[in-house]
């Protein structure tokens, strides 16, 4: 099919020959879990087990994957807030992996945070001035123009009138904290925002206002953000890449539009098929086909071996269990770690095969 | 589960190791710190004008020339295998466990601290179980029904018992019932095995001046967890099982609600059993903690050193019970 | 499948009857130190004997309180409750407590939205479960109970059962928790069952999982259910009819396939363009509602929408100063909107369905 690959053109495809603004290679955090008498470590959660993936200057990578499967932990990661037990993280080619608390300081300002919920993010008894001028104090900026200024400006920026500057967050509704963070994280004009669930806790009607100031933002701020979200619907209308994750993994990271098209990875495709669409019709007419999984994620301590998906992939075959697929580029852009890929549209005439002889290494 | 109990019980030995170092530490090296020398120290044990002879000897039986850490293992030797000591005419064996002799009356401190514990142990279990019967039944009702007229005054009166301190009760107990209208007067301890119902009679108003002030504690403590406990879902969920309301409150809500009563009560328990100082001396009862403060007054260091250790050791080994019962209660703790 | 879903324009109510629940202008009050919270303000709807219907509206428009009203879970007495339940003919609100608590389980059952609080975290899942059946069979041996505990296990779907029974529900999945919760509620067999928001908890695939246990359930015990949520996609999944709530009135109801290609109402319209949805091109831009949910405790005057609809200025003022109240706009399709029907369909077809 001709028009999917002119559709993915427009959008920004990652140029190969620039400097990624964000590189991870083989990132891993371990939770090492003690027991026994004498509280050895006798294993470890593989929240985050070997990812790689770029994000590009002024672009949105969002990342999808269901509760456990280490979004978060790898956002942590990625900020610095959480060691990394292996890998490497590279922020505008400086390696950022083990940078102690000071040498992390002045990037600080160029990588920043947005959480989950509003409502514990913000401390209560600080007013929004407080809370959105932090930065400034923390890094020690005088802005121009002062502190109060700026924060003002902030907030008008976020959608939020200046007058709010003396109030406290529990007179804010969830929406206009979730914009109190934003304005926030904003503070130090950084170049880079990760987000952590930032429209989950929010009502839908509100959930689109942040939505749409999120986009707002990085067209006039030329932010480049890391969207995590389990809403797949959410993270399609703000990314222009796509990861998904399974079990501490990226099973599947590609353009937006060509993975929602044509998602070759099965766990990507159940999970797709499992979102639940406003059309009564779609169900009546069984004009539906649900790929239902079977059972739970299993345990990120004893993670299956070689494909951590196949006890509940309805393709496994013996090589699945032996062998672990590795993430390998289809098309452009398109990498997936599944020894059978789903062979649709994108892929289907002239695609490299995929069988599980050209995958191993 | 085996594991956890086997760890905790290693954590309280260790516990009770280092308080015993502390203990030593701050007896034997502050004298010396303020300038009391080993002689000062030896001269306590033999009374009114010793001869330097005489201190010597007692300084060279004790030991008290010797390094610090070297005195400490020999404390902690003759814990387990008790010791001899020649300071006198003739030797004294000091038993096992031993705890050292008294500078003052030359007896062994042991013995003498343990015919103590009876007196203090009737009066913690006597006072707690007095404290956690009114004060959860207290706590229960009022959470049961907030801003009524019983939540109103018994929280007030709880408000009161939590601030008057037991010397203020004792001692209005003891001029009512004792004085104004001898009903229980000539109070003094009666051993539960030699009479049941004088050691009851005449340990009552101890009980209730030291339940006052822990039951209204506990009434406070109660009423929050309950009250919070009740809005848990899951309380939510059995009204929604038709449970008739009586089950929902004992069997989901109270159960929850005491969980983290049950620790406090350990500390409370530990603590009483240690002396229940006030109350002693309010009550003239001859506990471990007049004991303590004769010790104190005495200026006893081995006295003062072993009832500190027994205090620590019921401090720890009711936090260690305390800790065994939570993971008994709570499975989320038991099979993690 | 059978003919009748085939067909969806056949999904309208037919006549089957008197209905099993009907409530009838149902008003929730709390008095609280702030004012009068006015959560539930004159809801009434009807559920017939098998059918699902779906209540939507975002978070504090009143669907809990609801749904805890049907329930007779409101015990505190800052709770004011007036109006009509009536459950196949009874007066759950003129019925005294204990006779609620006898039908709350038996014939009214529920399940709540957090399966780890909701369940007592010192019992064990079977426990909890044998319980339930006991409160209504009380003759019932504890044999025969857990025979039947392991028989609801089983039925939604938990593996080995008979070991899984005796486990705690920590160590239980999340979606396990939640059939288990579903496997407490169906215990007794209910002929009512309230499940509010069931799997905003969970992951969409356990959600999936979770949704179509409801439904074969339901096909097995003809039972009637309300699903409450905030997400259309879920009620869209389930729901033969939907009643949309806002500000703790009801300002649409209709069937599900009328209310999603027809909706009469500017605040479902307002919900449908904000969500974004995978089964549509790619929207440009989001179109939020503007401003925020209502207060409950000072109500907008006339439309409690009337500060965030763009179409407020239309009906000549009578938006601010006049409740508007349900009418019937299409066949069993009511909505409260002040616009004439004509307009709402013009506005409707001209500007928000090609936005959808
Ligand atoms: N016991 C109570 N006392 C006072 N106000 C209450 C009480 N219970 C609920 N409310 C109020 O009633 C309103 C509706 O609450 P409800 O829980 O039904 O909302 P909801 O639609 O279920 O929202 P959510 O999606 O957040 O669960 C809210 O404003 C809430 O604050
Ligand atoms: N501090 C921690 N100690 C142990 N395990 C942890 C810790 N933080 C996270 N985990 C585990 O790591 C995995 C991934 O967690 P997280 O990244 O929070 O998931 P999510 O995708 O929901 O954001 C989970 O199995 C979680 O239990
Ligand atoms: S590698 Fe095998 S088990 Fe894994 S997703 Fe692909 S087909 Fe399924
Ligand atoms: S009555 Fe007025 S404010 Fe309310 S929905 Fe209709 S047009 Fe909008
Ligand atoms: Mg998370
Ligand atoms: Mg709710």
């Amino acid at each position: 099919m001709t028009d999917t690959q002119g559709a993915t053109i427009p959008s920004p495809a990652p140029a190969p020959e620039r400097e990624p603004l964000l590189k991870v290679t083989g990132l891993t955090r371990h939770f090492p879990i003690r027991g026994g008498l004498l509280r050895r470590q006798t294993g470890a959660v593989r929240a985050v087990d070997g990812i790689d993936f770029t994000v590009n200057a002024g672009e949105t990578l969002g990342v999808v994957g269901e509760s456990g499967c280490g979004k978060s932990t790898m956002g942590r990661l990625i900020t610095r807030l959480d060691e990394p037990t292996g890998g490497k993280i590279q922020f505008e080619g400086t390696d950022i992996t083990h940078l102690g608390v000071g040498a992390m300081r002045p990037l600080r300002r160029d990588i920043q945070m947005i959480f989950q919920d509003p409502y514990s993010s913000l401390n209560p008894r600080h007013t929004v001035g407080t809370i959105v001028s932090a930065p400034f104090r923390l890094q020690g900026v005088q802005p121009e123009g002062g502190v109060k200024k700026a924060v003002q400006d902030l907030l008008e920026l976020c959608g939020l009138s200046p007058e709010h500057y003396n109030r406290y967050p529990h007179e804010f509704s969830g929406g206009q904290r979730q914009r109190i963070g934003i304005a926030r994280a904003l503070a130090l004009k950084p170049k880079m925002i990760v987000a952590d669930e930032p429209v989950s806790a929010l009502d839908v009607s509100i959930q689109a206002q942040v939505v749409n100031l999120l986009d707002d933002l990085q067209q006039e701020l030329g932010l480049t953000y890391l969207i995590i979200a389990h809403d797949l619907s959410v993270v399609r209308h703000v990314s222009d890449r796509v990861a998904v994750m399974y079990l501490g993994k990226i099973v599947e990271i590609a353009d937006r539009d060509s993975l929602y098209r044509s998602p070759m990875h099965p766990y990507t495709n159940a999970l797709m098929s499992a979102v639940p669409v406003p059309d009564p019709r779609r169900r009546q007419s069984g004009g539906r086909e649900r790929i239902l999984l079977k059972g739970d994620v299993p345990s990120p301590i004893n993670p299956p071996s070689g494909c951590r998906f196949r006890t509940r992939c309805w393709k496994a075959q013996d090589v699945c269990a032996s062998r672990e697929p590795l993430l390998t580029a289809l098309e452009t852009g398109h990498q997936v770690a599944c020894h059978f890929p789903e062979r649709s549209e994108g892929n289907d005439g002239h695609s490299p095969e995929n069988a599980p002889e050209n995958q191993g290494s | 589960m085996f594991a956890y109990i086997i760890r905790r019980i290693f954590a309280a030995a260790a516990l009770l190791l280092v308080v015993s170092a502390v203990t030593f530490a701050i007896f034997f090296l502050l004298p010396r710190f303020a300038g009391e020398t080993a002689d000062q120290l030896a001269a306590q044990y033999i009374g009114k004008n010793p001869s330097p002879e005489a201190i010597a000897a007692v300084k060279k039986n004790l030991g008290f020339e010797q390094p610090l850490y070297t005195q400490y293992w020999h404390f902690l030797k003759g814990l387990v295998s008790g010791a001899e000591y020649k300071f006198g005419p003739e030797p004294a064996t000091c038993h096992v466990p031993c705890f050292g002799y008294s500078f003052k009356n030359h007896l062994e401190v042991w013995p003498e601290m343990t015919s103590r514990i009876p007196v203090t142990i009737s009066l913690a279990i006597g006072a707690a179980v007095l404290w956690l019967v009114s004060g959860i039944t207290t706590g229960v009702i009022s959470a049961l029904k907030p801003r009524s007229v019983f939540d109103r005054l018994s929280m007030g009166v709880a408000l009161a018992g939590v601030s008057l301190p037991v010397f203020f009760t004792g001692a209005l107990l003891l001029t009512v019932f004792s004085y104004e209208w001898p009903i229980l007067d000539n109070l003094h301890y009666v051993d539960f095995t030699e009479d049941p119902l004088m050691w009851a009679r005449n340990l009552i108003l101890p009980w209730i001046s030291l339940a006052f002030l822990y039951s209204a504690l506990y009434a406070r403590l109660t009423r929050a967890g309950m009250l919070e406990t009740m809005s848990e879902d899951y309380i939510r969920t059995a009204r929604a099982k038709g449970l008739v309301e009586r089950k929902v409150v004992v069997k989901h809500g109270l159960r929850s609600a005491l969980t983290p009563i049950v620790t406090i009560f350990g500390m409370d328990l530990g603590l009483l059993l240690g002396g229940a100082l006030i109350t002693e001396q309010v009550f003239s009862l001859n506990g471990v903690g007049q004991f303590a403060v004769q010790a104190i007054n005495d200026n006893d260091l081995p006295k003062v050193l072993g009832v500190t250790l027994l205090a620590a050791f019921f401090i720890v080994v009711c936090n260690l019970v305390v800790d065994l019962l939570y993971a008994l209660v709570d499975p989320r703790v038991r099979l993690s | 499948m059978t003919d009748l879903q085939k067909t969806p324009a056949d999904s309208a109510p037919a006549p089957l009857g008197d209905p099993f629940l009907s409530v009838r202008d149902l008003r929730i009050h709390f008095d609280t130190d702030d004012g009068l919270v006015r959560s539930v303000d004159g809801v009434s709807f009807d559920l017939h004997k098998g059918r699902t219907l779906g209540i939507v509206g975002e978070s504090g428009s009143g669907k809990s309180v609801t749904s805890l009203g049907i329930m007779g879970l409101h015990r505190s007495k800052r709770a004011r409750i007036s109006g009509e339940i009536l459950l196949d003919g009874e007066d759950l609100i003129a019925a005294g407590p204990d006779r609620v608590r006898q039908l709350r389980g038996r014939e009214l059952a529920m399940i709540f939205q957090d399966p780890l609080t909701a369940m007592h975290p010192y019992y064990t899942v079977g426990a909890q479960i044998i319980e339930a059946y006991r409160v209504h069979h009380p003759k019932a041996t504890k044999k025969e109970a857990r025979a039947r505990a392991v028989e609801m296990l089983d039925r939604v779907g938990i593996p080995q059962p008979d070991r899984r029974l005796d486990d705690y529900p920590h160590q239980f999945s999340g979606g396990m928790r939640q059939r288990a919760m579903i496997a407490m509620a169906l215990v007794n067999d209910p002929s009512l069952l309230i499940a509010d928001e069931p799997t905003t908890a969970l992951d969409v695939t356990v959600q999936a999982q979770i949704l179509d246990l409801i439904r074969d359930l339901q096909e097995e015990f003809g039972s009637a259910v309300i699903i409450i949520t905030h997400d259309l996609g879920v009620v869209a999944e389930l729901a033969d009819d939907i009643l949309v709530m806002y500000g703790g009135k009801c300002v649409e109801r209709g069937p599900a396939a009328s209310l999603f290609d027809a909706p009469e109402h500017p605040y479902t319209w307002g919900l449908l363009g904000s969500m974004p949805r995978l089964d549509r091109e790619l929207q440009e831009r989001l179109v939020p509602v503007k401003g925020t949910p209502p207060s409950l405790i000072n109500v907008p005057s006339g439309c409690a929408f009337h500060p965030r609809c763009p179409y407020a200025a239309l009906t000549g003022g009578r938006s601010t100063s006049e409740v508007p109240v349900l009418t019937e706009a299409a066949p069993g399709h009511h909505a409260a909107c002040h616009l004439a029907a004509d307009e709402r369909h013009r506005i409707f077809t001209e500007e928000i369905a090609p936005r959808l």
